[in-house]
């Protein structure tokens, strides 16, 4: 195996780690859009999703959201966010918040909205305020599907922001388009090889916390999606 | 919008129509006929459950432009590479809700089935599946409309179907072909989910309407 001979010694050779086009920084870009993209996400997603859900309105749109969010096309959205707005690492961000919002705002609500409502209800009987009722009950309860939600949009950033090459970003899409653009397999290669590892790492870890976060229950990713009983438990999984 | 190059472009338009709706019936299609068997095995035996569905979820973390990447040293530039791409994504959600399905059938009628007589292969074939067909269906179109968006970064190794219109626009500067690309591209993930929840009314009318 000559080729993969070639891609070891890609990884290998020093300087394919250094300067402004090195892996190093190409892995430092990537991973510094995902986090920013993911942190703006989650404070425009959650919180809409989980008041959504305590008050119990506008359950059609919050779970609908992720299913328009789904049939968009992250390629499209890149290349439009591209259109509209200027150049620089704008246009990524917007189309990675854009693509990480929808399954967050579901699965918070749904989570929320799945609470017991006996325990809501025991809650109330307990004397505990509308606020209490969210802090100590709903949000303990919506924790593993919440999570689940930002898990499944974590990953989703971190595949989509290799796109984002294509719109001027570097990150590791640089390096398989450079080298699709000059036929260099290695380069091509070695940049696919390390951009899975980084979305295999993201997912595999946030699932490790999402594990530590919900003793006790089965993994929010496991539930089916949209089976005819409990059209409630929607949820989960766009890419 | 430039509508006379949408104009002179019909005959390219439409077969780009064609060839993405071809690319994604053909990895739904594969997807479905290696889901069926995954699922089975995942649910005969238990054990093997955990991995099967955790190894799709692997699949399915890879981002798309790198796995059509990895497999360019093997396959090349050719639709095979698109479509083993396209196929891995569907497993995830396939196998996941047709163990769902097969485990929502009520231990009842499981066990009706059985004691007239029926062995597993006409049990399973005439009243588990057709019970599961809900579920089913929902995978089903979960996984044709993700399909349909990722068939569009299939573009960068030039079987992208309306992506090629995309990335047409992106090249040039020219948002016409672009928007044409995206609006088309969403417009048919709307039509195949209509078209897949009417096919499911009709083949199971028993099952719940608000599903």
């Amino acid at each position: 195996m000559d080729f993969l001979a070639d891609v070891i010694a890609f990884f290998g050779d020093r300087a394919n780690w250094r300067g402004a086009n090195g892996l190093t920084q190409l892995v430092v870009e990537h991973l510094v859009v995902s986090v920013t993209a993911m942190a703006i996400a989650m404070a425009l997603a959650l919180p809409l999703g989980l008041v959504l859900g305590h008050v119990g309105r506008g359950g059609l749109v919050a779970v609908n959201v992720s299913n328009v969010g789904r049939a968009l096309p992250s390629f499209a959205v890149l290349v439009i966010a591209l259109q509209l707005s200027s150049i620089g690492v704008t246009p990524t961000l917007v189309a990675l918040v854009l693509l990480a919002v929808p399954p967050m705002v579901t699965n918070s609500f749904v989570g929320v909205q799945g609470t017991d409502p006996d325990m809501v209800e025991a809650a109330r009987a307990m004397g505990m305020t509308g606020r209490q009722v969210f802090t100590e009950v709903e949000l303990p309860s919506a924790l593993p599907l919440v999570m689940a939600g930002v898990r499944t949009a974590a990953v989703q950033v971190v595949a989509t922001a290799t796109l984002a090459a294509l719109v001027g970003f570097g990150g590791l899409g640089a390096l398989i388009l450079v080298g699709l653009r000059t036929g260099d397999n290695v380069e091509v290669f070695a940049g696919a090889l390390t951009v899975t590892v980084l979305a295999m790492a993201t997912e595999i870890g946030l699932g490790a916390l999402q594990r530590c976060l919900s003793p006790g229950h089965r993994l929010g990713r496991d539930s089916p999606q949209e089976t005819s009983k409990s059209s409630l438990r929607v949820s989960i999984s766009s890419r | 919008m430039d509508w006379t190059w949408v104009a002179d472009h019909r005959g390219l338009i439409l077969e780009l129509v064609r060839a993405h709706v071809e690319l994604t019936v053909l990895a739904v299609v594969f997807g479905l006929v290696l889901s069926f068997p995954l699922a089975l095995a995942a649910r005969r035996w238990r054990r093997l459950g955990g991995p099967i569905v955790s190894a799709t979820g692997v699949l399915y973390a890879i981002p798309s432009l790198a796995l059509f990447a990895l497999l360019l040293p093997w396959t090349g530039l050719t639709r095979t590479t698109a479509l083993i791409g396209l196929v891995s994504y569907t497993l995830l959600i396939l196998v996941r809700n047709i163990v769902a399905g097969l485990d929502g059938v009520a231990p009842e009628v499981f066990e009706a089935a059985t004691a007239m007589g029926m062995r597993a292969p006409l049990r399973l074939l005439s009243v588990e599946l057709p019970l599961a067909l809900p579920a089913v269906v929902a995978g089903i179109r979960v996984a044709t409309v993700t399909t349909i968006g990722l068939v569009t970064v299939a573009a960068l190794i030039g079987h992208g179907g309306l992506g090629q219109l995309i990335l047409d626009g992106l090249n040039r500067d020219f948002p016409t072909p672009l928007v044409v690309g995206s609006t088309l591209s969403v417009a048919l993930a709307a039509v195949a989910d209509l078209t897949l929840v009417g096919a499911q009314r009709l083949l199971s009318p028993w099952a719940d309407r608000d599903s």
